[in-house]
């Protein structure tokens, strides 16, 4: 089954930590998708820009409305993501508490939308 | 034709659960195992008064509601559901095996939202209608029925496995699994009386999964703590309300009229699990009634080991309930100013305002310093809270002896 761990977490964080936590924490998701690769688990995976990077659109009376930011309006944002496909919901939440965001963020584990044959 | 009817009963009682349990071993779907197995049965009640009872009822049954599964995932175009269901044998021949406790694990998955992993195991294993545990739960049944799909539909999509958890985890999933058992039953422990049919009926049903899981997983300590305290709880049933209705404490209660049978299979559990070394919070519970059993039987006080095991449970899990009860016996021991000082502790805590038990406690250990207006005041607030009337009328009673100022 291919779940999605989508990544939400506290952007200013990074900002507050010396260049040795940093560097751990690169290297600490590095080793993450080097794990997820090794076991033959990862569709995929990325790192997603800032939320200041972000632009909404919608369409409003036929016109595109377009805003300045991200859609959720929070503390925590969503980071990146990893597609995995895994036998069950439990492994995808064994792989999602490796993730070295749930330590100081939140995992979302969601399962990919399941087509009808 | 009411012979037919009554066999039909019976098979749908002792092989309901194992029908849904293993389609749903192959399909993920509770919902729909449901529904088929439900078709199953009418069709049960129409074909066997024609045709005679099967030799294989179950078999039988599984056949209907396989072929059912089939067009209904056919229909609903969920081409992956009938991978797993074309997989059951057309003409089951042996016996059907046992996945119920896999179901519950499902069912008490931490995916699942907690409050309603026992209205679930309730629904997908004995069959019990969602009005029924409804009414148990004191939720309207549409805000359960909802609840109900919605916990079924997680487990459908999610890809909740159906499984026995591995060795690491078995401890704690299982704990939620009893922890669903339990709180059945003490939905049903409410109504001691055994007037109302619904709550009665029901710690009837969840003695039957403790009994069911401590008999599949023989191993497991906690298993049989939890049936060892539900059977200690069940056998004082009948002591705990007098010929004319009303309420009866333990204190009170006449052992004569406990059914030591019962008592006797708790105390047999209860040394077997300590047998296995890995204690745990059901244990010590019966470990509590056993002593409590002990003390009536015999009059010989033994407070100061109740208080031992109130501290050991207290260890495991912070309960406020747990210190409420450990400060009664504190009182025994050491005096009610104590058990009073104890109970100051926890008086903070936000769960207790509204639990009755809390406001019964304080006021029996205000009474017994003297504090008598402020015992009465206690009362109050604990009569107000209570909804059974016999402890209503019990309390009021107690309430009655500290008369108000003229």
């Amino acid at each position: 089954m291919q779940y999605m761990l989508m990544t939400y977490v506290n952007e200013a964080g990074w900002g507050n930590l010396t260049k040795a936590q940093q560097e751990q924490g690169a290297a600490a998701y590095m080793a993450y998708n080097e794990a997820l690769t090794k076991a033959g688990v990862l569709k995929g995976s990325n790192r997603l820009g800032p939320s200041s990077a972000a632009t909404t659109v919608r369409m409003a009376n036929g016109k595109p409305q377009v805003l300045d930011g991200p859609y959720a309006d929070s503390k925590e944002q969503f980071g990146g993501y990893f597609l995995i496909d895994v036998p069950d919901l439990d492994s995808a939440i064994s792989w999602a508490s490796r993730c070295p965001a749930s330590g100081h963020g939140v995992v979302e584990v969601r399962p990919l939308w399941a087509m009808p044959a | 034709m009411n012979d037919t009817r009554f066999i039909a009963d019976a098979v749908a009682r002792r092989s309901y659960g194992k029908l849904v349990a293993f389609l749903v071993s192959r399909t993920r779907d509770v919902a729909a195992a449901e529904d088929a197995l439900s078709e199953a049965f009418a069709s049960a009640l129409t074909d066997w008064p024609r045709n005679g009872c099967p030799s294989n009822p179950e078999g039988w049954l599984l056949t209907v509601a396989r072929r059912k599964t089939i067009d209904a995932a056919r229909k609903r175009r969920r081409h992956e559901d009938l991978a797993g269901v074309l997989q059951i044998p057309e003409a089951a021949e042996e016996e059907i095996p046992d996945k119920r406790l896999a179901l519950m694990f499902a069912c008490a998955h931490p995916a699942i939202e907690a409050g309603i992993h026992a209205p679930l195991i309730l629904q997908a294993v004995l069959g019990l209608d969602a009005k029924v545990i409804a009414s148990a739960f004191l939720a309207s049944p549409a805000a359960m029925s909802k609840r109900l799909v919605r916990a079924k539909e997680k487990i459908r999509q999610a890809g909740i496995p159906f499984a026995i958890p591995e060795r690491e985890e078995l401890p704690a999933r299982l704990n939620a699994v009893l922890d669903a058992i339990y709180a059945a039953f003490a939905e049903g422990w409410s109504d001691p009386g055994g007037t109302d049919a619904v709550r009665r009926d029901l710690t009837e049903e969840s003695l039957f999964l403790a009994r069911l899981v401590a008999e599949l997983l023989p191993g497991e300590a906690e298993a049989l703590g939890l049936l060892a305290l539900m059977l200690h709880a069940e056998a004082r049933r009948r002591a705990r309300r007098r010929a004319d209705g009303e309420y009866v404490p333990l204190a009170e209660q006449d052992p004569s009229v406990w059914d030591s049978e019962m008592i006797s299979e708790a105390e047999a559990l209860l040394a077997r699990a300590a047998s296995l070394g890995a204690i745990g919070r059901y244990q010590l519970e019966g470990a509590l009634q056993s002593a409590h059993v002990h003390r009536c039987r015999t009059g010989r006080a033994n407070w100061a080991q109740v208080v031992q095991l109130y501290d050991a449970l207290l260890a495991l899990a912070d309960s406020p309930v747990v210190a409420i009860n450990r400060a009664l016996a504190l009182a025994e021991v050491e005096g009610a100013a104590a058990g009073l000082r104890a109970m100051e502790d926890i008086a903070a805590d936000p769960r207790l305002a509204e639990y009755q038990p809390h406001w019964a406690a304080r006021a029996e250990l205000l009474a017994k310093t003297g504090a008598h207006e402020e015992a009465r005041h206690a009362y109050e607030i604990a009569i107000g809270l209570e909804r059974d009337p016999a402890v209503r009328r019990f309390l009021q009673k107690r309430q009655a002896t500290f008369p108000a100022p003229a």
